[in-house]
């Protein structure tokens, strides 16, 4: 008797918090930079990738993340919530880490990537995107059930 | 590509934008007008993609032929795609959704015309 509506209250809980509301706008604008991303990385390194190769390799770095991020952003459950947090997270060190070098070294980033000069080529989008995404995830942070009557234990 | 044509389908479709936004401001869900003005977008960006072929077919070219044929098909496939999307949950989100994807054309054209001027990517 106990058991039923646990389990049940288990599956509301796993509902896709992350893509509902105003994440729906958030995926949106993830796929966009995802397919964008991917499309001109793509390009990238498939016409003239001796002419920089590592901002074209940093693109399509960032393109995996984007796609990732997008994907998990849309999925529900725990699993899908980790690797949304795990994706924000790397797309944030990496526009911090690469805007920095791009800005104290030009020669090494000569064609702008997505994340040269923080974002600047794309309006600082992809510099506010992943403390957005950060912050929503704080904020839909998928709690089990599970998790709920062990810290009440 | 037209300049003068591609510059109207790019205000048109931020005109369309920023009803949305005033929209999302007003708290509405997406309903049938601002549907309906999505579509209209969509029918001028299909005149631009028929524009262009015929260009093509005439013999102008752009920086990149492969990056122009990308963005050209990508510019038809972001408002339905976005429509689709956004009407799985018909709140004001979804209305913001529909707004994104109409400043998004802009900038695809804006790419397209860089790319069809000369750029190669």
């Amino acid at each position: 008797m106990v058991r039923v509506p646990e389990e049940a209250k288990q599956t509301t809980e796993e509902q896709p918090a992350t893509a509902s509301g105003p994440g729906r706008v958030l995926i949106a604008i993830y796929a966009i930079f995802a397919v964008g991303a991917t499309s001109r990385a793509a390009v990238q390194i498939a016409t003239r990738f001796d002419e920089a190769p590592i901002p074209y390799l940093l693109s399509a770095f960032a393109a995996v993340v984007y796609l990732l991020a997008t994907f998990a952003l849309a999925r529900k459950g725990i699993g899908w919530w980790r690797v949304a947090l795990a994706a924000c997270s790397v797309e944030l060190a990496g526009v911090l880490i690469v805007g920095t070098l791009s800005v104290f070294d030009t020669a090494a980033f000569p064609d702008a990537a997505v994340w040269s000069n923080f974002g600047m080529g794309y309006l600082f989008i992809p510099l506010v995107l992943p403390v957005v995404g950060l912050l929503w995830l704080r904020k839909t942070h998928p709690r089990s059930e599970a998790e709920i009557t062990r810290t009440r234990r | 590509m037209i300049t003068g044509y591609a510059v109207a389908v790019a205000l048109c479709s931020l005109a369309v934008a920023v009803w949305a936004f005033v929209l999302v401001a007003r708290n509405r869900p997406p309903k049938k007008p601002l549907l309906t003005g999505l579509a209209v977008i969509e029918v001028l960006l299909l005149a631009q993609v028929v524009i262009s072929v015929v260009l093509l077919i005439g013999g102008d070219r752009p920086g990149s032929m492969v990056t122009f044929i990308a963005y050209l098909v990508g510019s038809l496939l972001v408002l339905p795609i976005a429509t689709v999307w956004a009407l799985a949950e018909r709140t004001r989100s979804a209305t913001a959704i529909l707004g994104v994807a109409c400043v998004t054309v802009p900038v695809l054209i804006l790419r397209m015309s860089e790319v069809w001027g000369g750029a190669s990517a």
